[in-house]
């Protein structure tokens, strides 16, 4: 009966609880905008996944992945800033991925879904892989944090350290294509990026340690999405948004609360 | 020089497009010896040391290392983001997991153990530099490669720097490449210096250096602050005079 508000319940605590650390990766590497078009490329992987018809989350995670690499690839020439690139990347994903939907004549696609997420649509399938995904990101995390932080703090240094700083720096993008693919569900391609450092900003104020930081920050992440669920049930508001709508409420509280006295 | 060698660069050659960074470089570096790379702006020295270090692929040329050699190095400058909270005991425990007595000694053979708790970014100029010099000690380098190990750092606590870069080699008989701006505030604490402008213009003895022609050229007689000025015309100029002075000055390094 009430099952679709318990699935929705579980799967934005997942996609919450993983997006903590990495949304604090995001912040330290300032890497937002990365994440930005990351998020417009999924649209363009459900495309292609319908295409092809394979599983969708999966094409979501092929086409980020594909276009970290482009990215990575591109960053090599020197005549266009990365912000510029990362600027015609998204954009020019977010479009291709519409154009190819409506070119997909047998299919109809709600595409506000997939904009701004269709939470209360969340079936036991997607969730069974929302969970499956969320456990090994949170597994590579823990087994790769020592490195990952490496690499954020100086990447010149850990490469002298004898760390494999490119092959850190592809895990990190493969590991946020995985949350992207997961959190679209929740909040749409166009608001994932909030997930990832809206909780991760509002943490920083209450931390003293990076680890303290990604706790912190799944924790207010989980909050946001339990808000947000409750919004949407009781003012029958859009899932998604709310989420983020909380998410900011919470940023916001704990940005201007008067500074503890040390 | 009759240490054993640590690394050398034999020909290195670096070319980004048609940009000439460096021009046929030759540079050995030996145990318990301070190198001093001096040059102007845009000389190529911190290119050379990324070259050195395995950052950078050079064009041309090859870098030898000592098999399993350790190096500690301390870059220019970091910038780690202020999102990152981080304190300085944390900034040397990663990535190797060191332990407190290890960190406390590093940051004491520095004269930083005070800072242990700070924040990163609550450092002074001075004080972050000594916590890069304490990471690239706590590695327990045979050679230790310093990118301009005082900058931002005023000038008695320059003085004090170079006398503890001074001080550790003495004490772990390691070999020291270091960057510099100015030779003649690390004069004494020198064994050989480099003179880089794209290719080895002179090197040698500090004094042999500081009365080279290349030298004098390059940085004026008592002028290190115009040196900017001198960044372009005198390439031209000395590739035609071959002075050679003691050490091997302008010897057969130009192209």
């Amino acid at each position: 009966m009430l099952d679709f508000i318990i699935y929705a319940l579980i799967a934005g605590l997942s996609v919450a609880i993983v997006a903590g650390p990495l949304g604090a990766f995001v912040v330290w590497r300032r890497m937002a905008y990365f994440g930005d078009t990351l998020a417009h490329s999924a649209l363009l992987g459900i495309a292609l996944g319908i295409l092809f018809d394979i599983n969708l989350s999966l094409a979501v995670v092929l086409c980020c992945v594909a276009l970290a690499l482009g990215l990575v690839a591109m960053q090599r020439q020197h005549w266009i800033a990365t912000d510029t690139l990362l600027g015609i990347m998204a954009h020019s994903a977010l479009s291709l991925g519409l154009v190819a939907i409506s070119l997909l004549d047998n299919v109809r696609i709600d595409l506000q879904a997939y904009l701004f997420g269709d939470l209360l649509a969340i079936t036991p399938e997607d969730l069974k892989w929302i969970l499956l995904g969320g456990i090994a990101v949170l597994a590579a995390i823990y087994w790769l944090w020592k490195p990952l932080l490496a690499i954020t703090i100086n990447e010149e240094l850990a490469q002298v350290e004898g760390i494999q700083v490119a092959r850190y720096r592809l895990a990190l993008m493969l590991l946020i294509a995985m949350v992207i693919a997961g959190a679209m569900k929740l909040v749409g391609v166009l608001l994932i990026t909030s997930l990832l450092i809206m909780p991760a900003a509002a943490a920083r104020r209450m931390s003293a340690t990076p680890e303290q930081m990604a706790i912190f920050a799944s924790m207010l992440g989980s909050v946001a999405v339990v808000g947000g669920i409750a919004l949407s049930w009781f003012a029958d508001t859009p899932a998604g948004p709310s989420v983020v709508v909380c998410a900011l409420v919470i940023f916001l509280l704990i940005f201007f609360a008067p500074r503890p006295r040390a | 020089m009759s240490n054993p060698d640590l690394a050398r660069l034999d020909g290195v050659s670096l070319r980004f497009g048609n940009k000439s960074v460096l021009n046929n470089v030759n540079l050995p570096l030996h145990n318990d010896c301070i190198t001093t790379l001096i040059g102007p702006n845009g000389a190529g020295k911190s290119s050379l040391v990324k070259v050195l270090l395995g950052l950078v692929k050079p064009t041309e040329g090859t870098v030898w290392t000592k098999p399993s050699l350790r190096i500690g190095y301390m870059p220019q400058k970091i910038q780690i983001d202020r999102t990152l909270p981080l304190t300085v005991k944390r900034f040397l425990q990663i990535p190797h997991g060191y332990n407190q007595n290890d960190i406390e000694a590093a940051l004491a053979s520095v004269g930083a153990e005070h800072l242990v708790d700070y924040s990163i970014h609550d450092l002074s100029g001075g004080e972050m530099q000594r916590t890069l010099l304490a990471r690239a000690l706590l590695r327990n380098p045979d050679l230790l490669v310093l990118d301009e190990p005082v900058q931002g750092v005023d000038i008695n606590g320059q003085t004090e720097l170079y006398r503890l870069i001074t001080d550790i080699r003495k004490e772990r008989k390691c070999g020291v490449l270091m960057i510099s701006h100015d030779l003649h505030l690390v004069m004494s604490s020198t064994d050989h210096v480099v003179c880089l402008n794209k290719h080895v213009c002179c090197s040698g003895h500090p004094e042999a250096v500081s009365a080279d022609p290349a030298y004098i050229e390059l940085f004026g007689a008592s002028h290190a602050s115009t040196l900017a000025l001198y960044n372009h015309h005198h390439n031209h100029s000395h590739d035609m005079h071959g002075n050679v002075v003691e050490g091997d000055c302008c010897g057969g390094d130009h192209a």
